[in-house]
C-alpha cells in the first residue's frame, strides 16, 4: 500500500481556489446594474439560445459567468428551490437573500468537499416593488462568498478593472438605454473591441411589470436602446 | 427539503422540467389527488362549483363561468372565481370539487411556469392541454369518492394562430373541441344556448354576449348555477384570449354587457315586482 503525500489544508484550499479563478477567467463578464425603473444586467454572449441570465421567480433573476453547464445547473436548482417554496408557502415568501444563502451553502460545500469546485460566478438579483422600492443584488462566488452589492456589480475575469471604471461613471436614476449602453461600453473596452448587438445578451427587472419582472431585452428593442 | 440547501440531483433522478415530478421527489404530501380516506361520506357537504364554458371566435377563445358554489342544498359562495389565466396564453376554468378543482389549478399555473423557466421556452398548447389531462387523472381516485374535477382548458396557440378549447372526463381523457364546449351541472342547458347561436366568423364582443346569455340560461334552470346578481352586483367572470394574451374583463364590463344583453329590468332586474 503507497501512502498518500501530505499536503496542507491551506494549499488544497489555495489550489482548488486557483483552479476555480483560472476557469472563470477565461470566460466573459458580465454586468449588472441599478437604473431608474429596475435593475438591468448586460453580459456578452454571442449564442442565441444558451443563456447566461435567466428569470428565477416573479422578482428575481440570475446570472452567471464561467462553465455554462455549472452555472446552469446552478439556475435550475434556485429555480425549483424557488417554485418549491412559493408552493408550499406563498409567492411573497420567496426572497433572492434566502435563495443567495442556499446557493452560497452548496458552492461552499462542494468547494471543500468535491474533487473540483465550480468554475463559477453568480448573480442574485431582486428588484423592489412600486411601495418598496429598495433592490438587492448579492454576487457569489465560487467558493461560496457571499457580497450584498450596492448600485451595480461585475462577475467575471475582467471584473476589477470594469469596476474601476463604473465607479467613476455610474450615477443613480440612469434609464434603461443609458444603464445598457454604459454596460456595453465597459464589457467593449475590457476587450478591446467594439460589442455589436449579436454578441450582447440583456435582462431586465423592471419594477413597474406586474408579477413577472424578468424581461429578456433582444432585438429592435436593443439596437433601439444602445442606438440612444 | 432542508431550506438552505438547493435541490440536486444525479442523472436518473433529475425531474427535468416537471414541477409536480419534482414535488413528488421533496414533498409528495403536498401533490394533490391523493385518495382521501372516507370523503365518499363527505361528498354532500363538499364544496362544488358549477357551469363553465370556452368559446372559439375569430381570433381567439372567450372563457366565462357563473359564481355559485354549492354543498349539497346550500349556497356555499355567491362570489366564487372558476375562470383562471394558466399562463400568458391561456386559461383554466373549473367545475367539480371546489378544493381539489382549485389545487389542481395552482399546480398546473406552476407547472407551466416551470416548465418555461427551466427549459428557456413555452410548452405548446397542445403539452399543456396534455400536462393539465394528466393532473386530472392523478385526481381519479378522488373523483371515484365523489371528488371529481373536470376542468376546460383554452388558449391562443401561436403556431397554428388561432384559439383551441380542450375538454376532459374523469379519467384523464382529453378531448380538443371544434368550437366550443361547456362543463359543471348547468352545462347541458348553456351548451344549447351556444349551439344556436354560435356562427364561424363570430367577433370576441359577440362571443362574449353570447357566453353570458348561456350561463344566464343555465341559472334559470339548474339550481347550481347562479345568475347575476344584480341587487349585489355579481356577474360572471369572463376571460379572453387572444394574440394579446389572457386578459380578465373588469366587474364593471361584464355588467353592461350583462344589463345589455340580458334585457335590462324586465328579464330579472331591480324593479321586478312594478313595486313603484
Amino acid at each position: 500500500m503507497t501512502m498518500p503525500f501530505y499536503v496542507s489544508p491551506e494549499q488544497v484550499m489555495k489550489d482548488r481556489a486557483d483552479y476555480a479563478r483560472k476557469g472563470i477567467a477565461r470566460g466573459r463578464s458580465l454586468v449588472a446594474l441599478e437604473y431608474a425603473d429596475g435593475i438591468v444586467i448586460v453580459a456578452e454572449n454571442p449564442s442565441r439560445t444558451l443563456f447566461k441570465i435567466s428569470e428565477i421567480y416573479d422578482r428575481i433573476a440570475f446570472a452567471g459567468v464561467g462553465k455554462y453547464n455549472e452555472f446552469q445547473m446552478l439556475k435550475i436548482a434556485g429555480i425549483r428551490l424557488a417554485d418549491v417554496k412559493g408552493y408550499q408557502y406563498s409567492r411573497e415568501d420567496v426572497t433572492a437573500n434566502s435563495l443567495a444563502n442556499a446557493y452560497a451553502q452548496t458552492l461552499g460545500q462542494v468547494f471543500t468537499h468535491e474533487m473540483k469546485p465550480y468554475e463559477v460566478e453568480i448573480l442574485v438579483a431582486q428588484v423592489g416593488t412600486e411601495e418598496h422600492p429598495h433592490n438587492e443584488l448579492f454576487h457569489i462566488l465560487y467558493d461560496g462568498t457571499v457580497m450584498d452589492e450596492e448600485h451595480y456589480t461585475v462577475l467575471g475575469g475582467q471584473a476589477e478593472a470594469i469596476i474601476e471604471q463604473l465607479k467613476e461613471q455610474y450615477t443613480e436614476g440612469l434609464d434603461l438605454g443609458a444603464a445598457v449602453r454604459l454596460g456595453a461600453k465597459l464589457l467593449s473596452a475590457a476587450e478591446d473591441e467594439s460589442l455589436t448587438v449579436d454578441q450582447l445578451e440583456v435582462g431586465a427587472l423592471e419594477r413597474s411589470r406586474d408579477r413577472r419582472a424578468f424581461r429578456r431585452v433582444k432585438g429592435e428593442d436593443l439596437d433601439t436602446l444602445l442606438a440612444g | 427539503m432542508s431550506e438552505s440547501l438547493l435541490p440536486m440531483y444525479p442523472p436518473g433522478l433529475d425531474p427535468g422540467p416537471s414541477f409536480a415530478e419534482l414535488l413528488r421527489r421533496v414533498a409528495p404530501h403536498e401533490l394533490p389527488g391523493a385518495a382521501l380516506e372516507g370523503a365518499s361520506a363527505l361528498a354532500a357537504e363538499v364544496v362544488h362549483a358549477t357551469t363553465v364554458v370556452a368559446i372559439r371566435f375569430e381570433g381567439g377563445v372567450v372563457m366565462a363561468g357563473d359564481r355559485r358554489a354549492t354543498a349539497g342544498y346550500s349556497i356555499a359562495s355567491r362570489r366564487i372565481e372558476k375562470v383562471f389565466p394558466a399562463d400568458e396564453y391561456s386559461g383554466v376554468s373549473i367545475a367539480g370539487a371546489a378544493g381539489p378543482a382549485v389545487e389542481m389549478v395552482k399546480l398546473f399555473q406552476v407547472q407551466l411556469e416551470h416548465y418555461e423557466k427551466v427549459e428557456g421556452e413555452q410548452l405548446s398548447l397542445e403539452g399543456k392541454a396534455n400536462q393539465l389531462a394528466q393532473f386530472v387523472r392523478a385526481n381519479l381516485p378522488a373523483a371515484m369518492q365523489g371528488l371529481a374535477v373536470v376542468p376546460l382548458f383554452a388558449g391562443y396557440d401561436h403556431r397554428r394562430h388561432r384559439g383551441r378549447v380542450y375538454s376532459f372526463d374523469v379519467t384523464g381523457g382529453k378531448y380538443e373541441e371544434a368550437d366550443y364546449q361547456v362543463s359543471g351541472s348547468g352545462g347541458v342547458h348553456a351548451k344549447n344556448w351556444i349551439k344556436a347561436q354560435w356562427r364561424e366568423g363570430m367577433t370576441s364582443d359577440e362571443v362574449i354576449d353570447l357566453a353570458l346569455k348561456a350561463l344566464f340560461a343555465a341559472a334559470d334552470e339548474d339550481a347550481a348555477t347562479g345568475g347575476p346578481d344584480l341587487i349585489r352586483r355579481i356577474f360572471p367572470n369572463v376571460a379572453v384570449i387572444d394574440t394579446n394574451g389572457f386578459r380578465a374583463l373588469a366587474d364593471d364590463d361584464v355588467e353592461a354587457r350583462a344589463q345589455a344583453v340580458l334585457g335590462g329590468p324586465e328579464l330579472g332586474g331591480t324593479e321586478v315586482g312594478g313595486a313603484q
